[in-house]
């Protein structure tokens, strides 16, 4: 089946939207959790999602790559609709990459074989070539001496950054982050949030939820804050970080620096 | 009576074929008990609807009556509705219809251990149902249910004890014989204990260091 992506047909610039939301609803029983959420990321750009705890930025990732049903709008990826008729989701989620909050590394696999498996079994690669991708990458981590090691006998930071590569070791076309810093100590943070940012100047195309608003704003294209399951504002992080147009993302920000001022004190 | 160490040369090949036998069966039996117990506990696991509730029925009945009353049924009850076993096909079934519970409840306690953020990571990298269950899910709780299963093989064998009562010549049947013949009691339950104790030992010991070796593998840190 030929799909096309929806921007040409509508004669939209050639920068069609590699993941298309629109009208996005969920909800958990008669709690509304997300609401009429539209957005789109564009091949290579990279959106942070923030807003306050239980405001629906995780459950909002987990309709994007099917760990979640939404029940209502649509998630176009390259054209491709992810809420109608049959979806294999298998095969959606290796163009979706997602790292979590828990790492979520096999406790019974070597680091290596962590990063093996997707490849491997998922996408049914030669050895030799996914080993060459995996070490390369474990090398540009920093962390190609532990290939042999259990995840337990990493830290947390060294855990995550294996997390983050065992997502790109599938090639995804974008990457989901769901609060990945905020399980790690405050000096872990930093070496997670460098690989981060070095993907990002790669033209990885990534959607962040994140709690560290310095990262957020050197690293964003775009800033969306959710709040109560509705994209509140939607705007370049120079203009959101200090001309906030909705009072309730002023407020929030606020809180933040607030709290930091208190901390500083103590 | 002095301890008579002639009668044990004597008799001891008795008991070296009573063991064979009993090892034999037993296996059968807990080998059978553990696919029925795997194949139960995925069905509770999975919570499949119908099944679930017959099968957690069954683990309460496996459970919660003897060996010996469910061999007596499988021996003296079937015949009665038309179904004649032979003795060693009625000890290898009462075995694994009485291990099967055992066997569900352990891989199930293991499966529940194994946190469903392992399942989500493993769907996110693009495995497919089977592949998650066969690579991520299953070796995990095999690796928390091992303790727990090598104990019901250890228990499962030491009931071999009661397959007597479906006419086998079983270790206990042989023992009984020799002294209801001889009455040399001391003999016969000396060659009783050691062969249950040269089967059973390094049955103990296998699995103490499959134990060890899946816990240097890197779980529960």
């Amino acid at each position: 089946m030929v799909t096309v992506p929806t921007g040409l047909l509508a004669g939209e610039s050639p920068a069609a939207p590699i993941l298309a939301v629109t009208g996005l609803g969920k909800n958990f029983g008669e709690r509304v959790v997300l609401q009429d959420v539209s957005f789109q990321i564009a091949k290579g750009e990279v959106v942070v999602v923030i807003g306050p705890s239980g405001c629906g930025k995780s459950t909002l990732l987990r309709c994007l790559n099917g760990l979640e049903k939404a029940d209502a709008g649509q998630v176009r990826l390259d054209g491709q609709d992810l809420c109608q008729g049959q979806i294999k989701w298998s095969l959606v989620r290796q163009r979706i990459g997602m790292v979590f909050q828990s790492y979520d590394l096999f406790p019974h696999l070597t680091v290596k074989e962590n990063l093996l498996l997707g490849p491997l079994r998922a996408q049914r690669r030669r050895r030799v070539e996914a080993l060459a991708q995996a070490e390369e990458l474990l090398d540009r981590v920093g962390l190609l001496d532990r290939a042999e090691s259990y995840p337990r006998q990493l830290s947390g930071g060294q855990k995550q950054r294996v997390a983050i590569i065992r997502a790109l070791c599938m090639n995804p076309e974008i990457i989901l982050f769901d609060e990945v810093t905020a399980a790690l100590d405050p000096e872990m943070v930093a070496e997670v949030l460098e690989v981060m940012l070095g993907l990002a100047q790669q033209g990885m195309t990534m959607l962040i939820v994140t709690h560290e608003m310095d990262f957020a704003r050197g690293v964003a294209d775009r800033v969306i804050f959710l709040d109560a399951g509705v994209v509140v504002e939607e705007s370049p992080p120079d203009i959101f970080f200090t001309a906030a147009k909705s009072e309730r993302v002023r407020r929030f920000l606020d809180r933040r620096r607030y709290e930091r001022r208190l901390k500083t004190v103590g | 009576m002095a301890f008579d160490w002639n009668f044990v040369a004597k008799f001891y090949p008795l008991f070296l074929r009573a063991a064979w036998l009993t090892l034999w069966l037993g296996l059968l039996g807990t080998f059978l008990a553990s696919l029925v117990g795997f194949i139960g506990a995925i069905i509770t696991y999975a919570r499949v609807p119908g099944l679930n509730r017959l099968f957690r029925a069954y683990v309460e009945v496996s459970r919660n009556t003897p060996l010996l009353i469910q061999l007596f049924f499988l021996y003296f009850g079937l015949p009665k509705m038309g179904i004649m076993l032979e003795s060693r096909t009625a000890a290898m079934l009462g075995l694994a219809f009485l291990g099967g519970g055992y066997m569900a409840e352990a891989i199930r306690a293991g499966l529940g251990a194994v946190p469903p953020g392992q399942l989500e990571a493993g769907y996110a990298i693009g495995l497919t149902r089977a592949q998650v269950i066969r690579h991520v899910l299953l070796p995990q709780a095999f690796a928390v249910a091992m303790p727990a299963i090598g104990a019901n093989v250890i228990f499962l064998l030491k009931e071999t004890s009661v397959f007597s009562v479906v006419a086998l010549a079983d270790l206990m049947f042989v023992a009984k014989d020799l002294i209801g013949m001889y009455y040399r009691t001391n003999e016969a339950l000396l060659m009783l204990v050691l062969a249950y104790l040269l089967l059973l030992l390094p049955l103990s010991l296998l699995f103490y260091l499959w134990e060890r070796k899946l816990r240097h593998a890197g779980f529960g840190g």
